[in-house]
Parts: structure tokens; C-alpha cells; sequence
């Protein structure tokens, strides 16, 4: 306990006073949202909480857990809105200014005092501040990786195109950590299906360098020793190319232009004919 | 020490890998299975390793090793039922088992054998 704290003692007997002059001064330089008042003095409670329990040097002790929570929870939130990070560090730093104002005051016959008090209130805040910035960066990043794992996902289907055959086109740039799931996925459907035939489409996919040859090679090797064999389809003549300029070899395994070719060896392979009425 | 069983059907063995196998009963499985083929004149091997979960490069050396003795004594190898998962790591252990069979399952790999007989017969008969 710092009874002797003057923020504190500025905090508890102008509470209220500085609340609106908080508001006023975020009003000065923007929209202030509906919400900002209760915002305001909720964050200015815990605000005060932590002045009095806490050390005011210390934002990362636990008496300042509330105060981060808030913080955290007003920039995930406003993240969402689709305000930007300044919109929300603005809102934070709004405080100084009332603070600033009220320890001068309070503190007008003892400079020495008054500098410390200041400096430690300016420090604190700008903490706070730095806080929101990094939470709302971490919650935009959250939300990359969820639309990145979703695109994943949806970018790697296998399909059942017949009786014994399955086929994955591919589409976007295959690394190595999407080669690995669409190869985890096809043997699995491999393994369930049955399935002896296994068509990669690679029309989607924008270029074809030595390491994109070296995941495709391997998920055919995979494919080879389940027992299944393995058609490549949708070699553009871009990417014929770049495949006999790089010298890679592709080590027997059949390729087709497009998967309307790749269907039909399929299909003679599996054993099926296919006639056209007349 | 467990030794794997070794079945013979008709013109092939019939070996099934039931346990997680251990570098010694490998290297036993390979000394039966030569001297089976031998003393047999089996001209087929089907080795089911459907249950096996785990793989080294030891054990996948040793498939491949498998396949050429027995190609020396004129019988085919056809390895059946390969999980993914030790399918990619095989692959990623850089082990492709080139000049190995493989099939998905046991019926699909006995078909196999018969081709395998009937163009040897082929052979032999002209």
C-alpha cells in the first residue's frame, strides 16, 4: 500500500473529473465510440486498482492483471470492428493528459515530486499502450493463421473420380507442409477406398521448381509402395519446360496434359471401356 | 526369440507380419524365408505387413534385401497393405524399395503373383 502515492490520491479524489476530461481529450482528436465511456471507466478503475496495489513500474505484475485483461479484451475487440491499432494506443494515451494536469495541480509548490509522479505515469502508459498494440497484433495474427489453415484445407479435396480411381487437383503453391497433407490425405483415402489409381492435378498449381518436383516425387514414391500407382495430369507447356530445363526427371511416372487424358488411361488401366453411343 | 511364421499356398509363402518387428527376428525371418524358398522352390512370396505401424531404415533395408534374395532364387516378392504413415516414412527416410512389388491388399497382391506365374510359364514354355 502507497497511501503517500499522489496518483493514487489524485485517482481517488477526482475520479470522476478526470473520466470526463479523459473523454473530452479523445474527443478532441477523433470519434469517440458509444461504448467509450463505460470502456473508460472500467479501464480507469482497474486502472486505479492497480496504482494502489501494484508497483507503478511493474506493468507485468499481477496486481495489474485486470488492467491487461481489459486492455487485451478492448483491443481484441475493437481488432474486430476493424479499428486500427492506433485508434486503440490513441485511446489509452488519451489518459496522460488529465493525469498530467491533475498531479500539477496537486503538486504545484514540489517540482521534484512532480517530475517523478510524471514520469512514472507517462512510463506506465505508454506500456499500457505498447500492450494494446501487441495484443491487437496477435489477435490479427490469430486470425492469418485461421484463414491460412482454412485455405489448407480447402485446397486439398481427394476425390473419388471412378471405381479405383482418386484424384487430388492440386491448386496454389505446394511447400512442403501442403504436400504433406495432401499426401497424408490421398494414402489414407488410398488405404479406404481401395482405390489402385491415384491422379495428381496439377493445373492449379503456378509453377513447378526443382523442390516442388522433389514433394511430388516423393508423394508418388508413397503412393508406389501402398501398393497404388500414380498419374500426374495438367502439365502446362510452361511447366514441361521448366521440368526438361531443370533436368528433372520424373523417374517414369506417366504424365498427362490435362485430366480428361489422365481419366481415360485410368480407365483402360482399371479395365473399363468406354464406347459412345451411336 | 519369436521367429514370424512363414505359410505356404500352392506355389507361394505366405509370410504376415503380426508384431512389431525387432532387428533379430528380421534378420531370422530372411534366413527362413531363403532356406523355405530353397527347400520348396516356391515361386512366389507375399509379405503382408499391414499390422506393422512402426518402421526404421533397418527394417526397410531389410524389405529390400528380402526382395533381392528371393529374386536370386527365381520367386517373386510382393509386399502388401503398407500403412501411409510408414509409407511416407519410408519415402522420407529416402528408402524407395525400387525393384519391390506392391500391392494394397492380400488378394490384390495373390492376383498379382498369378500374372506373375502365368507370364513365367509363358516364358518358360516358349
Amino acid at each position: 500500500m502507497k497511501q503517500n502515492n499522489p496518483i493514487h490520491e489524485l485517482l481517488v479524489a477526482r475520479q470522476d473529473e478526470v473520466l470526463q476530461e479523459w473523454l473530452a481529450e479523445m474527443a478532441t482528436s477523433g470519434k469517440v465510440g458509444t461504448a467509450a465511456h463505460a470502456e473508460a471507466a472500467q479501464l480507469l478503475a482497474a486502472f486505479q486498482a492497480g496504482v494502489r496495489d501494484g508497483d507503478i513500474a511493474r506493468f507485468d505484475q499481477p496486481a495489474w492483471e485486470r488492467t491487461r485483461d481489459i486492455l487485451a479484451d478492448l483491443s481484441r475487440s475493437r481488432a474486430a470492428q476493424g479499428a486500427s491499432a492506433g485508434d486503440t494506443s490513441h485511446f489509452v494515451m488519451a489518459l496522460k493528459k488529465p493525469l498530467f494536469t491533475g498531479l500539477q495541480q496537486r503538486l504545484a509548490a514540489e517540482p521534484a515530486r512532480l517530475f517523478d509522479a510524471i514520469w512514472e505515469v507517462s512510463t506506465l502508459i505508454d506500456k499500457m499502450a505498447q500492450w494494446t498494440a501487441t495484443t491487437y497484433q496477435r489477435s490479427r495474427e490469430d486470425v492469418i493463421a485461421r484463414q491460412q489453415e482454412e485455405l489448407l484445407e480447402l485446397s486439398t479435396p481427394v476425390v473419388k473420380l471412378w471405381d479405383g480411381v482418386l484424384a487430388v487437383p492440386m491448386i496454389g503453391t505446394l511447400d512442403s507442409h501442403r504436400t504433406q497433407m495432401v499426401m497424408e490425405s490421398l494414402l489414407q483415402r488410398i488405404v479406404d477406398t481401395g482405390s489402385e489409381l491415384a491422379i495428381i492435378d496439377i493445373t492449379g498449381v503456378p509453377t513447378v521448381d526443382t523442390l516442388v518436383a522433389q514433394h511430388l516425387l516423393k508423394t508418388v514414391t508413397a503412393i508406389r509402395l501402398m501398393g497404388a500407382d500414380c498419374i500426374i495430369s495438367g502439365v502446362r507447356p510452361q511447366i514441361a519446360q521448366t521440368i526438361v530445363h531443370l533436368g528433372i526427371d520424373l523417374q517414369g511416372i506417366v504424365t498427362k496434359a490435362t485430366l480428361a487424358d489422365a481419366l481415360s488411361v485410368a480407365m483402360k488401366r482399371v479395365g473399363y471401356v468406354v464406347t459412345r453411343k451411336a | 526369440m519369436e521367429r514370424i511364421p512363414i505359410l505356404q499356398m500352392g506355389r507361394s509363402l505366405l509370410v504376415t507380419i503380426q508384431v512389431d518387428l525387432q532387428d533379430q527376428t528380421a534378420l531370422a525371418l530372411q534366413d527362413d524365408l531363403a532356406d523355405r524358398i530353397a527347400n520348396t522352390g516356391a515361386n512366389g512370396v507375399l509379405i503382408d505387413i499391414s499390422a506393422l505401424e512402426i518402421v526404421d531404415s533397418f527394417i526397410g533395408r531389410m524389405l529390400a534385401g528380402i526382395s533381392g534374395i528371393t529374386r536370386v532364387l527365381d520367386a517373386t516378392t510382393v509386399v502388401v497393405g503398407m500403412q501411409p504413415a510408414v509409407a511416407i516414412t519410408l519415402v522420407e527416410l529416402g528408402l524407395s524399395l525400387e525393384g519391390v512389388r506392391t500391392a494394397l491388399n492380400v488378394e490384390r497382391g495373390m492376383a498379382m503373383l498369378r500374372t506373375a506365374f502365368e507370364e513365367d510359364d509363358v516364358d518358360a514354355a516358349s
